[in-house]
This record gives structure tokens, C-alpha cells and sequence, in this order.
């Protein structure tokens, strides 16, 4: 087992390399660059004016220096500066990664929260009413673009409450946040918790069918036994991977659901850094979601054994 | 004419009344909530054109003099002191002195002096200045190039010399783009953290979330601001901000956030807010890249400008509220606009089937014809604001055998691509900071100038534009602008399509507030703006 983890950590950093050396070139091939930008707001270019910036920038400097320096930066936690706001970089994002993770943890909870048990319950009852219309739900989940859910929503609170549940000032109590986060939540877990109960609900009803379910309620096994120790044990394996992956693309998700809700996290935030092609921020933060995808991908393979004694690593 | 003088007898008996009802209803304290579109660039208003700057930033400076915030038209006749406390012309109207107001100091503590103001027309300029003091972008240098120097008359007095008369420079000073900055900042903290002599101190600015201004306590206008301060909210997605400000989340809109559809769900949901439409001073227009062939054809650009329908751009985009114009905003809004009667004249403005029928007729001499058409691409910025109208452009260049496709260009590479004349035809947006001839002459379609993208050079032209510069009779010079305005329009200099509107809306609580009908650049100082709470 520790030997597969020393792999699997060597993997990780030569996966996190690869990482670097893709979006340092991705944003170099795109069109433009933060001179461009900055100039746009200004209605005009100076070409001279524009060498200046670069030259200021490190922009004028080979590419491999430029991979270099921010590189060695980042190994030394040296982050460089935003060049929109000109302030350090991990000023800029220290603050709204927690912001995120937060919302993306409400999230994938409220997912699994629902997902899992409707998911079951679905399968148990197959064929009713029940499981209809917990079908006719995940389905809406899944055919529901969230930013449009958010709109939605918002409207629904204006309309019926007479107020907007959106982030105007940062929360002051535990409570205050809980609040301000459980909606958009809601609404970006909405997809991921339709997929959760979808997949659940299929991996039961194969279990379901197995033999040693059989021969558990022959052995007169509750029904309760019966669906969650021993069904739902089996059915999970495949649904934990799902939850893994949905972990990973929920960043897309919190994109709109950031921006309808109007919450400053880095999912907003990234978008928006390239758009300026402030490319401190878009790296760092670019490199930060791929070693949060690596490392839950890990935990995953490793919750495998915890979930399934059969599984071994070597 | 008899319009005008009404309009201008409206403004002042609005003024007085505002004045007097501020003189027994005033109530200082509150913090005005506002909300924004987007990051500001900056909060160096010197270096930016855009109102997404001025209207956060501007109540951190002082101009020498400035539009009156109460009066929604801006021309030469509402500009009021400010850090100059009065101003006189020399005889031969090229020395124009400033006095200086005394005891006024920057919000870090130091004192305001002449050598500010020379320091920042020489940033202006790009005259005797360091590199730490350079502007890193300088849009607004075009409007100084009538400008010899700033001279200095001891601490508050101040000369600036200019090459001949020029009565708009009052304008130009007025106007929200025109702060003084302090000699002993650099421009790297103008941007990220000014300093200024202005009602409202600048507190942070954090991307994507909020700009906030704390009031001036020091402010050398005693009893002033009335607000405690003002928060500018960053909400990126329309939709969610117009929602906020009709559930009461926030005092006032971004200025002309509002369109005339989504002005209906505002006067709907929220009917006591108070909302203003009016004209942008941002035209919709057509740049053409006139070295690139066929287009170097002086008649292909004709034929273009005759097939445009501008009446149903202003139909479809606006529901009919835009404006119809040439290059400067027409009445009643705009000061120095041609009226619907003497724009009919102009060629590509009366009749559109008529227009057709010529542009046809000068299509065919090129050798296109309905078996030969052309096929052009529109370039424009991948937004709704530009791609709507493109795509209406479209339609209306088929009726003249060209059959165009649409190019949306990112929207952070517009600039560089028309800087680079990557296209063939572009559909543009062109905002006027003051609506005033020299400023929209000089920056937009003088030779040479950076914003100037068509590269547009008429030596005839550009000695109008300095002769109209001097003229002193108002009247006169506004015959003659007209006169130049005409000949843009033929000479497809970058033929304007329409003038946008927008909606500013804000709570029926905000108090002495005055929406600008003729810029959206000028208005926001804030100072005596209070909130009935």
C-alpha cells in the first residue's frame, strides 16, 4: 500500500508538470495578451507605449524564462503579482478559495445528501410513484442548466420574499454564511445530486438482483440490512467515482453559479483573469484545481479498499 | 434654436428648484450603494476611457473647474469652479489664468498647490516627466494639442498657454476625464490606490467584489459630502443586479445599465424608483478599412454608408428610442448636434430606398452586380452591444450585392486587431467623453490621431477643425461643425449608424442626484447627493 501511494505521489507531481507546461503554453497561444487588454479600456494601442508595458511585465523576456521564473516562483511560494490590480497574486486568491471551497463542499454535500438516499429509495421502490417521480426530479437536475436554476431562484425570492439572496457584503456569522451559500449550492448540486441518484438507482437494481441479496433475505434479513448494508455497500463503489469526478467539474459549475449569485470566488474569478490574460492568477490558480483534482482522485482510489476489502494495492 | 433657449430656461428653473428644496431638506450621513458591471481597469480616471472608472472614481478627485452636477445638459454655460475659485482669458484669448483655492489638501495630508496642476498637464502632455510619474496609457492626449505649456504664478495661480483661441478647452477641463493630480504620487498608486483632493476617500478596491470611498472629512468644501460614503458592488451578470435593485439591495443602477426592455420589469416591480432613459453619447458606427482592397474604392465605401437604414437599427436595438445623427449628438440632448431637418440633407440620410438605388447604381460602376456579388467579412467585439447591430448591417448590405459574414472577435483583442487593421469592415461603439467639437473631432477623425481607427485624413477637413476650435461666436462655430459634420458623414469616415440610450435608475430616497442627458462621463462627484433615510 505505501509503495502504490509513493507511486502514485510520484505520478501526481509528473502529472502537475504536464499541467504547467499545457496551460503556460495554452495561454501564450490565445490572442492578446494583458498589454492588449489594458490598452482596450484606454480605446486605443501605443506600440510603444505596449513595449513598455511588456518590458515591464517580464512579457518581452524568452518563453522559457518566463516558464522559468514563474515556476521556481511558485516551488518557492512566490506567486508573482496580479497585473490587473498590480497586487500579489496570493493576495488576490487567498481570500476566495476558501470562498469556493466552501460552496463547492455545501455542494457536493447537498449531492450526496440527496443523491445517495433518493438514489436507494428509487431502486427499492421501482416502478411506483415514488420512484417516478424521483426520476422526473434527477431529470431535471441533469436537463437544467444551473445558471438558469439560479435565475430562477433569484426571481422567486424578488418576486415572493421581496429580497435577493446574493453576496453583497461578506458574512459575519457562521449562520449568515450558511445561509448565503445553501442556495447557490443548492442549485450547482442540483445536477451532480440528479447524477449521484441516477447512478445509485441502476448500481442498486443490479445488486439487487445479486444472489447474496437473495440469500440475506432468505436468511430473513431486514429489509433496512438488506438495501443499505449490504446492497448499498456494493452499489456505492461505482457512485464514489462519480462523486470523485463530480468533485472536479464542479469548478465549472461554480462558474455561472459564482456569477449569478454574485459570489467572489476563484471559479468567477479564473474566468475573469482569462479574460485579462492575467496570466499570475490564471497559473496559479490553474495549477491549484489540478492538484485538488490529483489528490481526490487519489483519495478516491484509495476509499476503493477502505469500501471493498477485495481490493488490494500493491 | 427656440428649443434650445426653452430647454436651457428648464435646466435653471430645475436647478433653482433643486437648489432650494437641498437648502431645507438636506440630511447628511448614509452610505450610497451602487452597483457596478465589472472590475474598474483602474482607478487612475487619466488613464482610462471608460465610465467604468469615472463613475466610481470621480468623487476622489477635484477638477480646476467642472460641469454642474445639477444640470443634466453639459455645455460651455454650466461649467463651475471647483480647485479654481474663478478664471479670466488674456486678450488674445490664448492665456487662460486660474485662481487657486487655498487650504485645500490631498487626502494623504499635503497641501494642494499650482505645481499639481502643471504636474498634471504635463503627465497629460508626456512633458518633463519621470518615468514613475508616466502615464502608462494617455488617451485624452489628442484634446491637448492646442496646449503650449502650464505656466506657474507662485502657489495658486496658474497660466496655461495655448497656440490660438480655444473656447472648448473650458470644457475639456470641465469635464470628469480632467483631474487634478497630485506632483508627489506616481501613476502606478493612481491606479491602485489614489489620492486626490475629491469628497470621497478611496478605501479598496477588491477585483470582482467591491470598490468602496469613505467620506472626506477634510473636505475643503464645508458641510460636504453629505454621504458617509459610497460601496460600488461588482455584479457581473446583468440579469442579477437589475433583480437586485428592484428588490431594494442596492440605491442606484450603473449608469445606463439599464435597457428599455428591462426599464419595463424596473418601472413594474420596483414603480417608485426613479429611472431616466437618455442618450449615451456612445454611437453605433461603421469603420472600414480604407487600404484594404476593394474597400479603397472611395465609391464601395459610399455605396456601404448609402444602404444603411438607420431607423431601423434604432427601431430594432432601441424600440425606438435611439437617435438618428452624424458624428456630434443631435438636440434635444446634444448641444452641438445637427437637428432631424438640416441631417435629412445630408447624403445617406434621407430616403433609404433612394439611397439604395444610388448605392446600387455606384456598386454596378465597381463591376458588382446581383450575378457578381462581393463577399466581406464584419469584424466586430463579442458582445451584444456590437454584434447586434453587425448582424443588422448585414441585412442591409445584401440589398446592395454584398453578402457579408460575420467575424466576432474576442472582445480583449478588438482594439489590437483594428490597431493592427485586421479587418475589412468593422462595427464599432465610439463614446464621447464631452460633448463638445474639439473633443470628438480631434480624438475620433483628426489625422494621426490613436483613436482614429479608420486612419481617416482629410487636410481640408482637420483645417476646419482647428478653425471652428477658435471661433468664440457660438452660433457661427455651430454652423460650421455642422458643415463638418455633413462632410464626415459623406467622406464615410466612419459613418455614424445611430446614438445609443441607456437607463440609470436609482431609489426614490436618493436625493439631489441628476442623471447627465448628453455624457455619461461627467456626473459623478457625488458631492450633494444625500439620502432621504
Amino acid at each position: 500500500m505505501t509503495s502504490y501511494i509513493i507511486r502514485r505521489i510520484l505520478l501526481m507531481i509528473l502529472t502537475l508538470f504536464g499541467m504547467s507546461v499545457i496551460i503556460f503554453a495554452l495561454l501564450r497561444l490565445v490572442p492578446g495578451n494583458i498589454a492588449d487588454i489594458l490598452f482596450d479600456s484606454a480605446g486605443f494601442i501605443d506600440p510603444q507605449e505596449k513595449a513598455y508595458l511588456e518590458a515591464e511585465l517580464g512579457l518581452d523576456q524568452p518563453l522559457w524564462k518566463q516558464y522559468w521564473d514563474w515556476i521556481s516562483g511558485l516551488l518557492t511560494g512566490d506567486l508573482g503579482f496580479s497585473y490587473v490590480s498590480e497586487l500579489p497574486a496570493a493576495e488576490e486568491l487567498g481570500p476566495r478559495i476558501p470562498i469556493t471551497a466552501k460552496l463547492a463542499g455545501l455542494a457536493l454535500f447537498f449531492s450526496v445528501l440527496f443523491g445517495l438516499p433518493l438514489g436507494v429509495i428509487s431502486a427499492v421502490k421501482q416502478n411506483t410513484w415514488v420512484d417516478y417521480v424521483v426520476r422526473i426530479v434527477s431529470l431535471s437536475g441533469l436537463s437544467l442548466p444551473s445558471f438558469w436554476l439560479g435565475l430562477l431562484i433569484l426571481m422567486a425570492f424578488v418576486s415572493y420574499l421581496g429580497f435577493i439572496p446574493i453576496y453583497t457584503n461578506p458574512p459575519e456569522t457562521l449562520w449568515e454564511e450558511l445561509l448565503l451559500y445553501s442556495i447557490p449550492a443548492a442549485a450547482v448540486g442540483f445536477r451532480a445530486s440528479a447524477i449521484i441518484m441516477r447512478l445509485t438507482r441502476s448500481s442498486m437494481l443490479e445488486v439487487m438482483r445479486q444472489d447474496y441479496i437473495r440469500t440475506a433475505r432468505s436468511k430473513g434479513a431486514s429489509e433496512t440490512t438488506i438495501n443499505y448494508k449490504h446492497a448499498l455497500r456494493n452499489a456505492v463503489l461505482p457512485v464514489t467515482t462519480i462523486i470523485g469526478i463530480e468533485a472536479a467539474f464542479l469548478i465549472g459549475g461554480l462558474i455561472v453559479t459564482e456569477t449569478v449569485f454574485n459570489i467572489p470566488g476563484v471559479a468567477r474569478f479564473l474566468v475573469e483573469a482569462i479574460q485579462w490574460r492575467d496570466y499570475p492568477i490564471v497559473q496559479n490558480l490553474v495549477m491549484l484545481i489540478a492538484f485538488i483534482v490529483v489528490v481526490v482522485n487519489l483519495i478516491v482510489d484509495l476509499l476503493y479498499a477502505v469500501l471493498d476489502p477485495r481490493i488490494r494495492y500493491s | 434654436m427656440r428649443f434650445l433657449k426653452g430647454a436651457r430656461l428648464a435646466l435653471a428653473v430645475t436647478v433653482l428648484a433643486s437648489t432650494a428644496g437641498a437648502a431645507y431638506a438636506e440630511k447628511a450621513g448614509g452610505i450610497l450603494k451602487v452597483y457596478h458591471r465589472g472590475t474598474p481597469p483602474s482607478g487612475s480616471i487619466h488613464e482610462e476611457a471608460t465610465t467604468s472608472t469615472n463613475m466610481p472614481f470621480m468623487g476622489v478627485y477635484n477638477n480646476l473647474v467642472l460641469f454642474d452636477q445639477d444640470v443634466a445638459q453639459n455645455s460651455l454655460e454650466s461649467i463651475r469652479p471647483e480647485l479654481a475659485t474663478e478664471w479670466s482669458w488674456d486678450e488674445t484669448n490664448t492665456k487662460l489664468t486660474f485662481k487657486l483655492r487655498e487650504g485645500v489638501k490631498w487626502h494623504d495630508g499635503e497641501d494642494f498647490r499650482a505645481d499639481d496642476v502643471k504636474c498634471t498637464w504635463d503627465r497629460l502632455t508626456g512633458e518633463n516627466v519621470s518615468r514613475e510619474m508616466r502615464l502608462r496609457k494617455n488617451p485624452r492626449k489628442s484634446w491637448y494639442w492646442n496646449l503650449k505649456g502650464v505656466e506657474i504664478n507662485g502657489d495658486y495661480e496658474v497660466t496655461f498657454n495655448l497656440g490660438q483661441p480655444q473656447p472648448s478647452f473650458m470644457a475639456m477641463l470641465a469635464s470628469g476625464y480632467s483631474p487634478v493630480y497630485p506632483c508627489h504620487v506616481d501613476s502606478k498608486t493612481m491606479r491602485t490606490a489614489p489620492i486626490g483632493t475629491g469628497p470621497f476617500k478611496f478605501v479598496e478596491m477588491k477585483q470582482n467584489e467591491n470598490v468602496t470611498f469613505t467620506k472626506n472629512e477634510d473636505y475643503w468644501n464645508e458641510g460636504y459630502p453629505l454621504l458617509d460614503g459610497i460601496e460600488f458592488t461588482i455584479v457581473r451578470s446583468r440579469s442579477t443586479r437589475v433583480l437586485g435593485f428592484i428588490a431594494g439591495e442596492f440605491d442606484m443602477t450603473f449608469v445606463g445599465d439599464v435597457t428599455p426592455a428591462l426599464l419595463r420589469d424596473v418601472n413594474e416591480q420596483a414603480p417608485t424608483a426613479k429611472c431616466d432613459m437618455v442618450a449615451t453619447n456612445v454611437s453605433r458606427n461603421l469603420i472600414v478599412n480604407r487600404d484594404a482592397p476593394p474597400f479603397d474604392d472611395p465609391n464601395i465605401r459610399k455605396a456601404m454608408a448609402l444602404t444603411i437604414d438607420r431607423n431601423e437599427f434604432v427601431e430594432i436595438l432601441t424600440e425606438g428610442l435611439g437617435l438618428v445623427s452624424g458624428a456630434m449628438l443631435p438636440p434635444p440632448p446634444g448641444v452641438w448636434g445637427m437637428p432631424p431637418d438640416v441631417l435629412a440633407e445630408v447624403s445617406g440620410y434621407g430616403d433609404v430606398e433612394a439611397n439604395r438605388e444610388e448605392a446600387r447604381k455606384l456598386m454596378a460602376d465597381a463591376g458588382y452586380g446581383p450575378d457578381n456579388r462581393l463577399n466581406v467579412t464584419i469584424s466586430t467585439r463579442n458582445i451584444a452591444i456590437y454584434r447586434d447591430p453587425a448582424v443588422i448591417l448585414i441585412d442591409h448590405l445584401k440589398e446592395i450585392y454584398i453578402d457579408a459574414e460575420l467575424e466576432v472577435i474576442e472582445t480583449s483583442n478588438w482594439h489590437a486587431t483594428v490597431a493592427r487593421k485586421d479587418y475589412q469592415v468593422g462595427m464599432n461603439l465610439t463614446g464621447v467623453g464631452v460633448d463638445d467639437p474639439d473633443v470628438n473631432f480631434f480624438e475620433n477623425y483628426a489625422c494621426g490621431s490613436q483613436r482614429n481607427y479608420t486612419g481617416y485624413c482629410n487636410e481640408e477637413l482637420q483645417k476646419l477643425f482647428v478653425k471652428q476650435s477658435s471661433m468664440t461666436d457660438q452660433e457661427e462655430r455651430k454652423k460650421l461643425v455642422w458643415e463638418i459634420d455633413a462632410k464626415l458623414q459623406e467622406d464615410v469616415a466612419r459613418p455614424i449608424i445611430f446614438q445609443g440610450v441607456g437607463g440609470t435608475c436609482y431609489q426614490e430616497h436618493v436625493m439631489d442626484f441628476t442623471v447627465p442627458t448628453n455624457s455619461s462621463y461627467n456626473a459623478w462627484r457625488f458631492e450633494d447627493v444625500w439620502l432621504d433615510q
